[in-house]
């Protein structure tokens, strides 16, 4: 044990990264979402207390896992008092739990994981979910990052853990036949959290950088986790996923001016892109396409990677992009803004009228979608067509919510004016 | 633990049903009964019914019986029939329901039973 005295800041840290680790073992230890909660609840409140004069343990989680359970056993003894005289150890028995000394405490974060994004909860609440109890953000932390308000966000967590418990939904990791499906539906929560930090779909903040870091984290959490289970393959999806974010997140810094502006990929500023993400990201990449099992996710970091290598924007090569598009086109033939970026790929590797004869056909499914108005606003000013190019302009500033691509827009706006007189 | 699965489908198809289909459907529900039964998860309880033009809906207020015809609320797809499933978890009666021949063309809402206490 260190013996220095400890800020209460650097606790609720610690906390915060051993949290999901934790309560994956007590819900596993105990077969109770909401009791297990509690009891962490309380041990942390303890280690509030005792931790600051007797200096943090070797092992916190450990040491949070042992305080939780002897909570759980006392509250269950008390409530077995009550009721029939019962033994809580006997109780505990019945639900055939082993009563494991807490300093080896297995990582139960896996079954945790196919809990929470388990499809009889509504998406929502599947990242909620995800963020607040293998995250350890607190409620209002959820809350603040999806953009929600609080009491809608503790209503929403509250129902889902209230339907985990009521519906039986499982707690463990699905049979190698149901695997695979189930473990897209998890890529996607992750997925989600990723894009909802990255754009967020309205305010003035465009990257929330923090649901990117939590996101990512999740995602190497479980590939190690996938990758550590005796029966199950390591996944190529999981760790496509884990690359397209890391290659994404690399270019965070450079998408926004210092004035909060939108920066476009073509002309961000390349030196402030995060290369140990790149070599990282590129390096996952290199790992899951050796598995032979290609997929969107993997896909899709192929082509944040060829952006990535680019030394300028014009050195992106940009026909090897469009082949990628192709590529995904075929594996979701009905996803028309995968034909939009198809469209951009082209454009940029042939010239703007063949992109904009691409655009075409896509104008009804997508004429509700602000990217598709400002791809083809973007396309007909290269063409030279500026009159088009504000039409479809002005009909994207219709359609966004953001400030911070709503005034990207409104300067491309003027320029284009400018040109036309 | 307990779930009624509520199997609802749209009733249009009915009219134009041949005596094969019919027949045939019934084989499939034959069929289920018997995988369910094998699977450990039949309870015997499980019902078709006839359709909603024969439902009589039935209110009570201050006192008064109200009588209307007609299901309580007239929606495309109506409850057809139903069984209760004893199951391991919620993946389990996913498992079995999607095997509900009617989840083919309609949908099955599966519920977990109360489990009233003593």
């Amino acid at each position: 044990m260190t013996q220095s005295p400890v800020p209460n800041s650097d606790i609720e840290q610690l906390f915060q990264q051993v949290y999901g680790r934790v309560l994956a073992n007590l819900i596993s230890h105990l077969r109770d979402f909401e009791l297990a909660e509690d009891v962490l609840q309380e041990a942390f409140v303890t280690a509030l207390q005792k931790w600051p004069e007797s200096g943090v343990p070797n092992s916190p989680a450990a040491w949070l896992t042992t305080v939780a359970r002897n909570k759980a056993t006392d509250r269950l003894r008390r409530k077995t008092k009550w009721e029939d005289g019962g033994d809580a150890e006997i109780i505990l028995e019945k639900r055939g739990v082993e009563m494991t000394p807490a300093d080896e405490i297995p990582d139960e974060r896996l079954k945790l994981i196919f809990t929470c994004c388990h499809p009889a909860l509504n998406l929502d609440a599947q990242v909620s979910l995800t963020l607040n109890t293998l995250g350890g953000l607190t409620t209002a932390e959820v809350a603040k990052a999806l953009l929600v308000p609080k009491t809608t966000m503790a209503q929403r967590l509250v129902r889902a853990k209230r339907k985990i418990k009521q519906a039986g939904i499982p707690y463990r990791v699905p049979a190698t036949e149901e695997l695979s499906g189930r473990l897209n539906g998890v890529l996607h929560v992750i997925y989600l959290i990723f894009n909802e930090g990255y754009s967020a779909t309205s305010g003035e903040n465009l990257i929330r950088a923090d649901l990117c870091t939590e996101a990512i984290r999740l995602a190497t959490v479980l590939t190690h986790l996938l990758d550590r289970e005796p029966a199950l393959n390591k996944d190529a999806e999981a760790l496509g996923l884990l690359a397209l974010m890391l290659l994404h997140d690399a270019r965070q810094s450079s998408r926004t001016a210092a004035d909060g502006t939108l920066v476009l990929l073509e002309e961000q500023n390349r030196n402030l892109w995060n290369q140990d993400k790149i070599a990282a990201g590129i390096a996952i990449l290199d790992q899951a396409m050796a598995l032979r099992d290609s997929g969107p996710y993997q896909i899709q970091a192929a082509i944040s990677a060829l952006h990535a290598e680019a030394k300028t924007a014009a050195d992106t090569d940009w026909p090897q992009i469009a082949m990628l598009y192709t590529g995904l086109m075929q594996l979701e033939p009905e996803n028309h803004i995968i034909q939009l970026n198809h469209a951009v790929a082209v454009a940029m590797a042939e010239g703007p009228l063949a992109g904009l004869a691409l655009l075409e056909p896509l104008a009804d499914s997508l004429q509700d979608y602000y990217l598709f108005h400002a791809a083809k606003a973007d396309l007909n000013r290269r063409a030279g067509w500026h009159e088009a190019a504000l039409l479809a302009y002005q009909a994207a500033v219709e359609l966004t919510q953001n400030e911070v691509e709503l005034s990207f827009l409104e300067g491309r706006i003027a320029e284009v004016r400018g040109s036309l007189n | 633990m307990k779930y009624i699965c509520l199997i609802y489908s749209s009733e249009e198809g009915i009219e134009h049903a041949t005596a094969e289909d019919i027949q045939a459907e019934i084989g499939e529900y034959m069929a289920y009964g018997q995988t369910i039964e094998q699977a450990g998860v039949a309870t015997g309880l499980g019902e078709a019914l006839l359709p909603s033009a024969t439902a009589t809906t039935v209110r009570m207020r201050d006192g008064k019986t109200l009588t209307t015809d007609g299901p309580f609320a007239e929606t495309k797809e109506q409850l057809g029939g139903f069984y209760i499933l004893d199951c391991e978890d919620i993946d389990q009666a996913i498992k079995y329901a999607a095997l509900i021949p009617g989840a083919k063309y309609g949908c099955v809402e599966i519920r977990p039973l109360m489990e009233i206490p003593g």
